[in-house]
């Protein structure tokens, strides 16, 4: 059962994401991520990753991807309008790298390669994903974890300063 | 539980359906989606290895992962947010002041 509720969610989630990369209007390729980014939360369910499953539903469908079309919207994009050489070429030399950059990904699989030895102090099904990943992440990650509140609180007053837009010389607003 | 090869693989395809679409598309919001196929293919490439190595440190780093993301995406659309005031495009072939 769990192999092929994976194989669904791997083909939503390429189908999808060809779509955020295929599609003219950004409105909709926004749309297409959002299906992508539940189709990767499904994915981690089936992993074991309840927790992160979750968080990434929550915090890539609900919240980045509610700023994303709130810009679009509020830039109010034409299509994407794409033609001449220049761009045909540019467009075959981007699917030309992407075609190599698979291949050697797939050279760098079919290599032999082998994982370390399984470290098993962690049990992460049982008594529940979420209570496990807090207990790892209030001891040994909590110096990180904090680090982490930190660059949010600077990313957010930056994001205000600038989308603010800039000053004239005399001090008042443009 | 799914074979470690296989989440490998999707990882790998989305990672490159991420790159193509930061080299083909010349829209920074679509650019930005991209960004983030990418790192939400990092992300599973994580993901899988903590299912496989049954460690919970993998899942820690995607934790993290997202948070950088957000910061990211907030201070990106800022920043998107004001070229396209100063020059009423987002088309980045048409953002090239830069450019001798």
């Amino acid at each position: 059962m769990v192999p092929y509720l994976f194989l669904g969610f791997a083909a939503m989630l390429v189908a999808t994401a060809l779509m955020v990369v295929l599609h003219k209007n950004p409105v909709t390729s926004a749309l297409f991520l959002v299906l992508a980014f539940c189709s990767l939360a499904g994915i981690y369910l089936l992993m074991h990753a309840e927790f992160l499953g979750m968080v990434q539903i929550i915090v890539y469908a609900g919240a980045i991807m509610v700023l994303f079309l709130f810009v679009i919207m509020y830039l109010n994009l034409k299509h994407d309008i794409e033609t001449g050489v220049q761009t045909a070429v540019r467009r075959g030399l981007g699917w030309a790298m992407g075609g190599l950059l698979l291949l050697s990904a797939g050279a760098l699989m079919a290599r032999g390669w082998s994982l370390g030895p399984v470290n098993a102090e962690l049990p992460a099904q049982g008594a529940g994903n979420a209570a496990a990943i807090g207990r790892v992440l209030y001891s040994r990650y909590l110096f990180p974890f904090e680090i982490t509140s930190i660059l949010l609180l600077v990313a957010m007053v930056g994001a205000i300063v600038i989308a603010k837009g800039r000053k004239s010389e005399g001090g008042e607003d443009e | 539980m799914i074979p470690l090869t296989w989440s490998l693989a999707l990882s790998a395809v989305l990672f490159t359906i991420g790159v193509v679409g930061v080299l083909v598309r010349r829209n920074a919001l679509v650019i930005f989606m991209s960004i983030e196929l990418m790192l939400n293919a990092a992300n599973l490439a994580f993901v899988s290895f903590a299912q496989q190595s049954k460690s919970l440190d993998g899942q820690i780093f995607v934790f993290f992962v997202m948070t950088v993301a957000a910061a990211e995406v907030a201070v990106g659309l800022a920043i998107i947010v004001n070229v396209f005031r100063l020059r009423e495009t987002v088309f980045v072939d048409e953002i090239n002041l830069l450019k001798g």
